[in-house]
């Protein structure tokens, strides 16, 4: 970023007449901007932004999780809705963050684009000319030779064009000189590191307003396509259009997890058919962990996993439901004990009550005192269920929404909702309500969690990450040097003296390279010299040593 | 699956490594208390002259001595650490950073690391000695105590290949920052004390004569943040790529990744203070230690306290 600013323009030198509105405007806003483009600037908004980001990992966010944040709203109501207010459910979508990293990149325009121009230019231009006073740079070194002093210049050059400098030799006041510069990818590493930065914002915001996800529950057999309507919960950006969502439709044919000794997971993997809508899901393949479908844009992750208990339902006039599941979500990630619901609202004709069988699935049960069901195993080693099965009033058409997991409670204190019998069931097992109704546990069947993504504007990101690197190395790890040397009378009147100076930005073991530089200068001088020279070089090796600038 | 005499000796390993360590702050502690004498005497003689100039004068052959234990301690306890990493993995038969105890473990041994090529590099860091070694020797009993957990196998999100390279690197840019902060304080301190030096004469002896001249710490603090900064970059980066194909997006605010990002950042702004006027010096060397103090509190808050998606801590 820009550290010095461009000279003002003067201004008119007509002090009692007051400038114009318009220019007064003007006048204001240019300075605005320089504030803004200025470093200080940039550095307190980096600051901002790093504290504005804080909030959103101590509080719960909408984005993570829904849940978190209604059960912070039930714990500290007043709270909460101020908290609200303030965006500090929604911190990376508030206008305050956005606007903090907005300005942070009109700042970072500022300084980069006028820094990238400045630097286009000097790519194309011959380095500077030797200052006058070279022993006031910071390395310098006076280098006594026999050679003519052009003759010592051609010597610099190549020593300087072996090293991969840009040379350029002038004609100064002072008699002619050398100037050499390199490293100027440090300069294109910082412009590439800034304009980088700026892609991925692009990127970034590119992908929020196209992109959408949508997650669904999918027991085995069954399958999905991609539409809104059929996610249980997704989320999209603006600018996504509904109607052109990529026409993907996805079967799950086999789930299966695997674990280890202990019962950690080791792998899940979701055996899947995929292609377009009518065309049949033909084409196979497995997904699993780390592992998701990349299709043209779009991408399937299984994200979890869970078993949904299957029930028959046999009416005393002798009707049967077979067959019937619902996915019961897990309480308990290691054991897999999971809770449910399963909802029948339209038990045939004639029946105008409504069935709900409500419960604990343990994928291995195991009963404690008490008759309390728990899972030890999250395979299905034992399954059982622990149900109240409730008939009545559901409320599914009463407008109000309702979990597909829980009952609605409502209905139960109204007493529209009542139970009717409970009990612990292992598979096959039955239990008979009061009216000759039978509920069987036939078994269960696995579900997965699966996710379908679609980000258009991640690629971007990527190759907008790699091109940060690559500015911040080019940066950080390379050199600026710049080195100038001219030739001048030695003062006891024999020969020449070279002068021979360096300046470097980026690195604090400047002294070293400078004097392997002045060494190698030195041993050329000595071989390109007349033989004559040879009492001088062996006499010209202790002198020539660097000298401390005066103060 | 889990070879249990190998991870026995894992943590057999540890203990030695914690001893050792232990030894070289004794012997670090006793070269910086017998290297005083020598120190007075220069400042005697070059009245009042910077640390920078005392350091290129010959100290006490007895300190010299010291500080040689020191490093040789430092450099065996460095292969037991190694040999602690080495072992838990082959225990387990799988990369020794898949919780919380491994991960620590392993940021350690990379700051004494870096240490230990700093001073091999520029031999009046060595002096820094104590003050890195120090808090190692604390870092690494608090995670023998309170993050240990057995050698067991990989939860199945973190069997990938990014294992290898999101939580090396990470470890890797942690490790070095670390030492990068605690040199950051030795340079505030030793600010301070120089500044002090300037107003009021020679001061009464200290231990902080023995190390390095505020401005060769300044330097030596930049310059490993320099080192560190692409390599967290890089560690950001390769946990977006795999973020991508675990969890679904490159990118979701998860607790770690924000306080990922702020560190980000907060080195982003340290880099740029040293730069600006008005920040140079000490305001720019508390903006290191702030990330440092951000790379702590995102290891310990969001493995602890709050619900993430990096909670494979192993720690309840």
């Amino acid at each position: 970023m820009s550290t010095v600013a461009p000279p003002r323009p003067a201004a008119p030198a007509t002090p009692p007449s007051r400038p114009s509105p318009g220019r007064r405007v003007l006048a204001r806003l240019l300075r605005w901007w320089r504030q803004l483009t200025a470093m200080r600037t940039a550095l307190v908004l980096l600051f901002l932004l790093a504290v504005a980001a804080i909030p959103g990992s101590l509080l719960p966010q909408r984005s993570l999780s829904q849940n978190n944040v209604a059960q912070y709203f039930v714990d500290n109501p007043t709270l909460a809705e101020w908290l609200d207010r303030l965006y500090l459910f929604d911190v990376f979508s508030s206008p305050w963050f956005a606007a903090i990293y907005l300005l942070l990149f009109l700042s970072l325009i500022g300084c980069v684009v006028p820094r990238a121009i400045e630097h286009g230019r000097t790519l194309f231009t011959p380095p500077p000319a030797a200052p006058r006073h070279l022993h006031r740079l910071p390395e310098h070194a006076e280098l006594p030779t026999e050679l003519p002093g052009a003759t010592a210049l051609d010597v610099v050059e190549e020593e300087l064009r072996v090293r991969r400098f840009r040379v350029v030799r002038r004609e100064g006041r002072a008699g002619p000189e050398v100037s050499a510069e390199k490293g100027y990818l440090r300069e294109t590493g910082n412009v590439l590191f800034h304009l980088s930065l700026l892609a991925l914002l692009l990127g970034l915001a590119g992908g929020k307003l196209w992109g959408y996800e949508g997650s669904i529950l999918v027991t085995e057999g069954q399958g999905f396509c991609n539409s809104f309507q059929q996610y249980d919960t997704y989320s999209s950006g603006p600018l996504v259009d509904s109607d052109s969502m990529a026409d993907l439709c996805v079967d799950l044919t086999d789930f299966q997890a695997t674990y280890e000794d202990d019962l950690t997971a080791s792998s899940y993997t979701a055996d899947i058919g995929y292609g377009p809508a009518g065309g049949g899901s033909d084409r196979e393949t497995t997904i699993g962990v780390n592992d998701p479908l990349r299709t043209d844009g779009e991408r399937v992750y299984v994200t979890g996993h869970g078993y949904s208990p299957e029930f028959s339902i046999t009416l005393p006039d002798g009707t049967a439901f077979t067959d019937l599941s619902a996915p019961f979500l897990p309480a308990d990630q290691g054991t897999l004990a999971s809770q449910g619901v399963l909802k029948v609202p339209d038990l045939g004709a004639g029946s105008t009550d409504q069935l709900a069988i409500e419960g604990f699935f343990a994928p291995t049960g195991v009963l404690q005192s008490g008759g309390v069901l728990t899972s030890v195993d999250p395979r299905p080693l034992d399954p059982q269920v622990a149900v109240v099965v409730y008939t009545g009033y559901l409320g599914l058409d009463s407008g109000l929404p309702q979990s597909v997991y829980s009952l609605d409670q409502r209905q139960i204190d109204r007493g529209l909702l009542t139970e009717q019998a409970s009990g612990n069931l292992a598979v096959g097992e039955s239990l008979t309500l009061p009216d000759g109704t039978v509920v069987t546990f036939s078994g269960y069947q696995e579900f997965a969690a699966m996710q379908l993504s679609h980000d258009p504007g991640q690629v971007w990101v990527l190759a907008a990450s790699i091109a940060v690197l690559l500015g911040l190395i080019g940066m950080l790890m390379v050199r600026r040097e710049r080195v100038f040397a001219r030739p001048g009378p030695a003062s006891d009147g024999g020969g020449t003296v070279l002068s021979i100076g360096s300046l470097t930005r980026g690195s604090a073991d400047t002294g070293p390279r400078f004097t392997a530089l002045a060494d190698d200068v030195r041993a050329a001088l000595a071989a390109r010299a007349p033989a004559a020279a040879a009492a001088p070089t062996a006499a010209a090796a202790p002198t020539a040593h660097e000298e401390a600038p005066p103060s | 699956m889990i070879d249990e005499s190998l991870a026995r000796l894992s943590d057999t390993f540890f203990t030695i490594t914690v001893v050792v360590y232990s030894l070289a702050v004794v012997a670090f502690c006793a070269e910086l208390a017998f290297g005083r004498p020598a120190r007075e005497r220069q400042l005697v003689a070059a009245g009042g002259a910077s640390p920078a100039d005392a350091d290129a004068l010959p100290e006490p052959p007895r300190a010299r001595r010291l500080g040689a234990v020191a490093m040789l301690l430092t450099g065996a306890g460095l292969l037991t650490h190694a040999a602690v990493v080495v072992t838990r993995g082959l225990a387990a038969d799988r990369l020794p950073w898949g919780n919380m105890y491994e991960f620590t473990t392993v940021v350690v041994l990379v700051a004494v690391v870096a240490y230990v090529v700093l001073a091999v590099r520029a031999p009046e860091l060595r002096h820094i000695g104590l003050f890195v070694m120090g808090p190692v020797v604390v870092s690494m009993a608090l995670i023998r105590m309170v993050l240990y957990v057995e050698t067991g196998p990989l939860v199945a999100a973190l069997r990938s290949w990014w294992l290898a390279v999101h939580v090396s690197t990470a470890t890797l840019g942690f490790g070095i920052f670390f030492v990068s902060g605690i040199v950051s304080v030795l340079y505030l301190v030793q600010s301070r004390r120089e500044d002090r030096a300037a107003a009021e004469g020679p001061l009464a002896p200290s231990l902080l004569d023995r190390l390095p001249s505020a401005a060769a710490l300044d330097r030596t603090a930049h310059r490993t943040a320099v080192f560190g900064f692409p390599i967290w970059t890089f560690a950001v980066i390769a946990g977006a790529i795999w973020a991508e194909s675990a969890w679904g997006r490159f990118w979701g605010w998860d607790p770690k990744e924000t306080w990922a990002f702020i560190a980000w950042v907060v080195y982003a702004a340290y880099l740029h203070a040293r730069t600006t006027s008005g920040w140079r010096g000490r305001p720019s060397a508390w903006v290191n230690v702030v990330g440092l103090a951000v790379m702590v509190f995102n290891l310990l808050y969001v493995n602890f306290v709050s619900t993430g998606l990096h909670s494979y801590g192993g720690v309840s």
